[in-house]
């Protein structure tokens, strides 16, 4: 018998396929946003009002991942540059996106005709903590209805966070939200985290997160 | 949930490595698994006795030891484990923290023959 030492990352495939995506990206100057959530947050709202509040000034292509149907990629079909769905359910794991999805889906595209890839990943807090798809920026959605003790039930997803938003904020008075006692979880777990509070549903709160947008695209690319 | 994909990369390592020094068997695989990684080791071992089938890893034991979260304090550098989902320093109160250990995932070593 012999001990052999391997020190080897288990996830490093899906991390080698992540760096691959991220420099063919790169090479055609495009900007990828990974965004996270819970079923029913609003990822397809707020995708399909970055999509409105951006046109004309970005080209932006959207991947969906879905465990199955086409639902959210014929919501967006209309205002995006370019709509990739991909189901999970047939692929090894359906819980989340993987680096190896978005490198098949990163085919389809029109890569020279796109600024912006805003990537909606399969809805759940866990999982997609886990895989980096070679996105530049990460972004959850946490919405009021959840309730504020998401990032102390969730830690991992929002410890890597680039920007947290509070979506849903037209529910306010209906629901108990503490919004402060929700800040002060994330800044103590991501004190860089951009943190937003908007409403999918009313506009508010959009324009800052637009801008955002605008901001990381045009420091990471350079064009606009 | 995700430990399919993840168990394939294990089966995959260790047998490249096994191949690598020309094993004829693999007895043992030793994994690092942080407490804060969502994998659930009784999900990797049912996967891996299936995705070893039929190759010279078929019936390794998979020696799994778990890291426990560690979390260091922003404000007084404590480094502490976690009591139940509060995650404040038990040194300050301070409530801003980082991940010091427990998201691990790799594997440390194996026996081969």
């Amino acid at each position: 018998m012999k001990k052999i030492e391997v020190i080897q990352n288990i996830l490093e495939a899906n991390e080698a396929i992540a760096s691959r995506n991220q420099q063919l990206l790169d090479k055609h100057k495009v900007f990828a946003i990974n965004i996270m959530s819970a079923p029913g947050a609003g990822k397809t709202s707020l995708i399909l009002q970055t999509l409105t509040r951006l046109k004309g000034m970005l080209n932006i292509a959207v991947i969906e991942g879905d465990v199955a149907s086409t639902v959210d990629a014929e919501k967006v079909q209309s205002e995006a540059k370019a709509v990739v769905q991909i189901n999970t359910r047939n692929m090894p794991e359906s819980c989340s996106l993987m680096a190896a999805m978005i490198e098949s889906a990163l085919k389809d595209m029109p890569l020279d005709n796109i600024d912006l890839i805003l990537i909606e990943n399969v809805g759940n807090l866990i999982c997609p903590a886990e895989f980096n798809l070679g996105e530049h920026k990460r972004v959850v959605i946490s919405s009021l209805p959840e309730g504020d003790d998401k990032p102390i039930k969730y830690p991992l997803i929002f410890v890597d966070a680039d920007a947290v938003i509070i979506n849903k904020m037209d529910l306010l008075p209906h629901v108990d939200f503490d919004i402060a006692a929700f800040r002060r979880s994330i800044v103590g777990l991501n004190p860089r985290a951009e943190i937003f509070e908007l409403s999918s549903k009313t506009s508010e709160g959009i324009e800052r997160w637009c801008f955002w947008i605008l901001e990381q695209v045009e420091t990471h690319v350079g064009k606009r | 949930m995700h430990e399919l994909g993840v168990t394939e990369n294990i089966v995959n390592i260790s047998l490249t490595k096994a191949g690598e020094a020309q094993a004829k068997k693999v007895i043992r695989i030793n994994l690092v698994v942080g407490e804060l990684s969502g994998f659930v080791p009784d999900c990797i071992q049912f996967y891996f006795d299936f995705l070893s089938k039929d190759t010279i890893a078929q019936g390794a034991v998979l020696h799994f030891e778990s890291v426990p979260a560690q979390l260091r304090c922003r404000n007084c550098s404590m480094i502490f484990q976690p009591q139940d989902t509060l995650w404040s320093c038990p040194e300050c109160g301070g409530q801003s923290v980082e991940i010091f250990t427990g998201r691990e995932l790799y594997i440390e070593s194996m026996e081969v023959e």
